[in-house]
This record gives structure tokens, sequence and C-alpha cells, in this order.
């Protein structure tokens, strides 16, 4: 799926810029995770690329055909859950999963059979007969997630799936969206920026309207000045660093780069201390992106002693 | 063709069959509103109105039809964001509406049955005169159909949308002559009603029933004004409707 975004910008009746001078270009099949604070334009560019929204400005295609123009040769190939959908509350999970493929053209007897399918990988065969008002909030949003799902769509669109999900059930999400993403491009929203991480061949960040970044993990790591993060688990200890320190619950985090870690760790096996080094994950490059000012406040200058405790 | 059978079929089982067999309840309420103002003209004019009221709640049921398919569509769109799943599907706007405009046709046959069996006992028509009723039916029910579809998009949460149903209904057939010929109404109230398709389609099928005479430029231009009514909403839900939001 190849997907070009020029200058899209799009401003409702406010004054304000829900997203401002959009621009990437992507050609993959896997998933493109965006991930931004509320308000940020996550649902604005996922609805604008789904045409169900027209930007105030720019271009977008997708596969070649023109979003703004030749909507209707998009929705070929375009499937999406909106971020606010409800499993309409008096039919079935199959009822609603094979009339939405109906909507997609299949015929009555192919729709229940797909559907069926769909409901059974999702865990949900045997409630598939039981109104949907009377699901749990999670299996109403995986209902939602099985008609997308089932639909043979190249391109898919899920605005926060997994929000209400619990912790297992987003997992068996997870494994299904890999499983998924195979032979085609999945475009996901998220507030669970570990789920980013796992899922994103490429994260897109937006903050206020703005894209940030959008590239695979390891190239945000590689744009951070610090990429590793090391866990002490002691606040009492006298040490110079080169980095940004944080207290957190139970002990300090170190963010640092590859040179200071091989000169930290011996330092730390000598004195006895316990303590872990990982690469920075993607909450700490979102943070870094996001918050402005994190590294004004915290960085120490180098070379400078400090004590903490 | 045969996906588009599909996609109509989807929007009827969607919006009436299934919602019809979970619910059966929902089968009074279309049948609900056309009877309970028949039998109040029936019994207010000790039964000589029963013909052309009974002639009347057919045009009621049609319109009917819009102004629920107004608060379903908005429901589905607002509510369920089900709207914005179509958009991003293969099946248009076109089609959807359709669909949908059939599956009220569905969910009123048993009302519209009633409302026939009704007509065919109490007032004596020709095969003709059945025929022209039955265009009246389809002109004011494309004409409601596009007005519901016309005023859902413009809805954004369900208050605005009863409040919509809730103009349109009254407007359109409680206070129109439709249950009734348009000659008890005094001038100049008439002028007034002749705003309202609605006493065009009420006055076609009264004369197809023989219960008003029209001279032929009279019938004519009442054909002609109820025709430029629904051609006009068509029109305006056509181009003026939100399928993709601004
Ligand atoms: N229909 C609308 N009319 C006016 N403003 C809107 C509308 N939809 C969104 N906005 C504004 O546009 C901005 C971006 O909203 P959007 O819904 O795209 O954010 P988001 O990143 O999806 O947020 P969330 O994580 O809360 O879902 C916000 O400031 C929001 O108030
Ligand atoms: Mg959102």
């Amino acid at each position: 799926m190849h997907i070009q975004v020029n200058d899209i910008s799009k401003k409702y009746d406010t004054k304000v810029f829900a997203l401002k001078n959009i621009s990437f270009d992507v050609n993959l099949s896997g998933i493109l995770a965006i991930i931004g604070k509320n308000g940020a334009g996550k649902t604005t560019l996922v609805r604008i690329l789904s045409t169900q929204l027209l930007p105030t400005s720019g271009l977008a295609f997708i596969d070649g055909y023109d979003v703004i123009k030749e909507p209707q040769r998009v929705r070929e190939i375009i499937a999406a859950v909106p971020q606010e959908a409800r499993a309409i509350p008096w039919l079935t999970p199959i009822q609603t999963v094979s009339s939405y493929l109906m909507w997609r053209g299949l015929s009555y007897r192919e729709a229940r059979e797909k559907g069926r399918e769909a409901l059974r990988i999702l865990g949900l065969e045997k409630v598939e007969n039981e109104k949907n008002r009377k699901l749990s909030g999670g299996q109403k949003r995986k209902v939602l997630v099985a008609t997308v799902l089932a639909s043979e769509a190249p391109l898919i669109f899920l605005d926060e799936p997994t929000t209400g999900l619990d912790y297992l059930s987003r997992k068996e999400l997870w494994e299904l969206l890999m499983e998924m993403k195979k032979n085609r491009l999945i475009i996901l929203t998220t507030h669970y920026l570990e789920e980013a991480e796992i899922l994103g061949d490429l994260i897109g960040i937006l903050d206020k309207g703005k894209l940030l970044d959008l590239s695979d993990i390891q190239s945000l790591r590689s744009k951070m000045e610090y990429p590793y993060s090391i866990k002490i688990y002691d606040r009492d200890i006298k040490m110079v660093v080169n980095g940004i320190v944080k207290d957190v619950s139970d002990g300090l985090q170190i963010f640092t780069n590859e040179k200071n870690v091989y000169e930290i760790i011996p330092k730390l096996l000598e004195k006895k201390i316990k303590f872990s080094v990982q690469e920075v994950s993607l909450s700490n490059i979102f943070e870094f992106f996001v918050e402005e000012g994190v590294q004004d406040e915290e960085v120490l200058e180098p070379n400078n002693g400090f004590n903490s405790g | 063709m045969k996906r588009y059978l599909s996609q109509i079929m989807a929007s009827i089982l969607v919006n009436s069959i299934y919602a019809m067999i979970n619910y059966p309840v929902v089968l009074i309420n279309t049948l609900l509103a056309p009877l309970s103002i028949l039998a109040v003209v029936t019994f207010a004019s000790h039964g000589t109105l029963l013909p052309v009221a009974a002639l009347g709640a057919l045009i009621m049921n049609m319109v009917q039809s819009g102004t629920s398919m107004q608060g379903d569509l908005s429901h589905l769109k607002n509510d369920m964001k089900l709207q914005d799943m179509i958009v991003s599907s293969p099946t248009s706007a076109g089609i959807y509406i359709l669909g949908m405009a059939i599956s009220e046709i569905v969910y009123s046959i048993p009302t519209l049955t009633l409302l026939l069996i009704l007509n065919f006992i109490f007032v004596k028509i020709s095969i003709f005169g059945w025929l022209t009723i039955f265009l009246d039916m389809i002109l004011i029910f494309t004409f409601s159909i596009s007005l519901g579809f016309f005023l859902s998009t413009l809805s954004s949460d369900i208050v605005q949308s009863w409040a919509f149903s809730g103009i349109i209904s009254p407007l359109l057939t409680t206070i129109p002559p439709v249950y009734y010929p348009i000659t008890y109404i005094p001038y100049p109230w008439r002028y007034l009603s002749y705003l309202s398709p609605t006493t065009y389609a009420a006055e076609i099928a009264q004369s197809a029933a023989g219960y008003v005479k029209l001279n032929l430029i009279n019938f004519a231009l009442t054909w002609i004004i109820l025709i430029i009514f629904t051609i006009f909403i068509f029109v305006i839900a056509l181009k003026k409707s939100r399928w993709r939001e601004i």
C-alpha cells in the first residue's frame, strides 16, 4: 500500500488547526501506528484518509488514487472502524459482521461464513447469537474489529481499537493484527505506547496537529541524544554521569548514550548496585518529543557530579 | 448488480428485519400514528369521513417512512458511527439510502397491509384510480425519504434529530388536509395548506377515489406541483447532503 500525504491541513469551524501541513509518503504492508495526546489530530487524520472528512487544504493519494477527487476508488480498498463506533445493540455479533460484509458487496452466504470465521478468531463464537447490548464493553469492541478483519480490504483504519480491552484481550488482538498485517496495511491509532512500539512497523507522532516524526522505532531512537536508559535501584549513590537523571518510584533512571553506558556500568558493578540497562522505550521517546522542556530541566552539565537521595 | 443487491439487502436487514425480529414491539409503533388519527377523524365525523381518512392514512404512512428514516439514519450515524463505516466502504450514498428507504417500507408492511385492506373495504376505487394512488404514494414517499436523508446528514445528535421529526410530522401530516377534504378549511387558512406537498398528494388520492372533483387544469396543476416539490427536495438531498463531512 502506498500512501502519499501532501501538505494536508484541517481547520474545523474554529480558528485552530486540527492538522497543520502534514506530509508523508509510506509504502509498506504492515502497521502504521499513530500516537499523540488527546486532541493531537489522530482521528482527524484517519478520517481524512478514510474519505470521511475533507481536508481544508492539501492532497492525499492511496495507491495512486486521489482521496479527495476519487473517493469511490479509494473506498473499494479501505475499511475503517471509527473511534466512537458502537456495535448496534439490537443486532447479534454475527448479524453485525455479516451485514457489514454485505455492504462491502459479499453475498449473504459468503458474509455469514466469513463473519463466523472472524468471530471465531476473536474468540466470540460463543456469543455470536447474543444481542450486542448484552456483551461486555470489550466484547463489543471486538465485534467491530471483527467486521473489518473479515473484510478483504488491503488498507484498514482502526482508531483506538484496543481502548477498553483487558490486557489479555489486547495481547490477543495484537497477535491477530500481526497476522493480518502480512498482506495489508493497517493504520491504527492508540494511546498505549507499548502497543505502538510492539505493533508499529512505522510510528507517527502527532502533536497539536503537527507530525513530529514518522519512522520506525530504531530510527526514532537514533534521533535521541540519549538512546539508552539505565535504571538504578538505589537513590543514595554518588556518581558523575553524562545524561538526564530522573527520579522514579523505585530508584533513579538515567538516560544516556552508548559510550556513557560503558563507562557507568563498571562503576555500578564495582559498587554492587542493582541496575538494568535498556534501549529507551517509545514512551521515553514520546515524552521527549511531546513534552517540551524535559531536557532543559533535567539535563546535568557534563561531568558535573550529582547527589541524589 | 448482485453486489448492489447485497448492499441494499444489508440496509434492509439491519434497519428493519433484524430490528423487527429482535424487538417485535417496534411493529406497533408504525401502526399507531396513522390508525389513531384515522380513528379520531372517523369518530368525529360520525363515520362520514372514513373513506377519505383511510386514504389519508396511506399518505401519512408514506410520509412517516421518511421521518422515521431521518431518525434511524441520524441514530446510526451519530450514535453508532455506522455511516462513517459505510462511507469508508464500497457502498455509495445512493445505494445506502435506497436500502434504508426500502427498509422503511418493509418496516411498515403490517401497517400498509392493514390500511390497504381498510381502503379496499371502505373506498370504492377503479383500477385506474388505484394506479393513480400508487403513483401518488411513490411520489410522496420519494419526497419524504429525500427530506429525511437530507436532514439526517445535517443532524449531529439525537436531540436535534428528534426536533426535526417533531417539526416535520405535524407540518406534513396532521395539520394539512390529508385526513379530510381541503374544502373543510376556510379561507385564508386554505392558502397556507397549499404550502405542504401532502395537500396535493391527498387531493390526488381523493380525486382518484371520486371524493373531490378537480377540473383538468387543477388536476394537472396538482400533479405538477407535487412533482416539482419532490424533484426539488430530491435534488437538494442529492446536492446538499453531507456524505463526506466538510
Ligand atoms: N467535528 C469537530 N468540530 C470541531 N473541532 C473538532 C472536531 N473534531 C475534532 N475537533 C478538534 O480537532 C482537534 C483534533 O481532534 P482529534 O479528534 O483529531 O484528536 P485525537 O488525536 O483523535 O484525540 P483523541 O486521542 O482524544 O481521540 C481537537 O482540538 C478537537 O477539538
Ligand atoms: Mg481520536
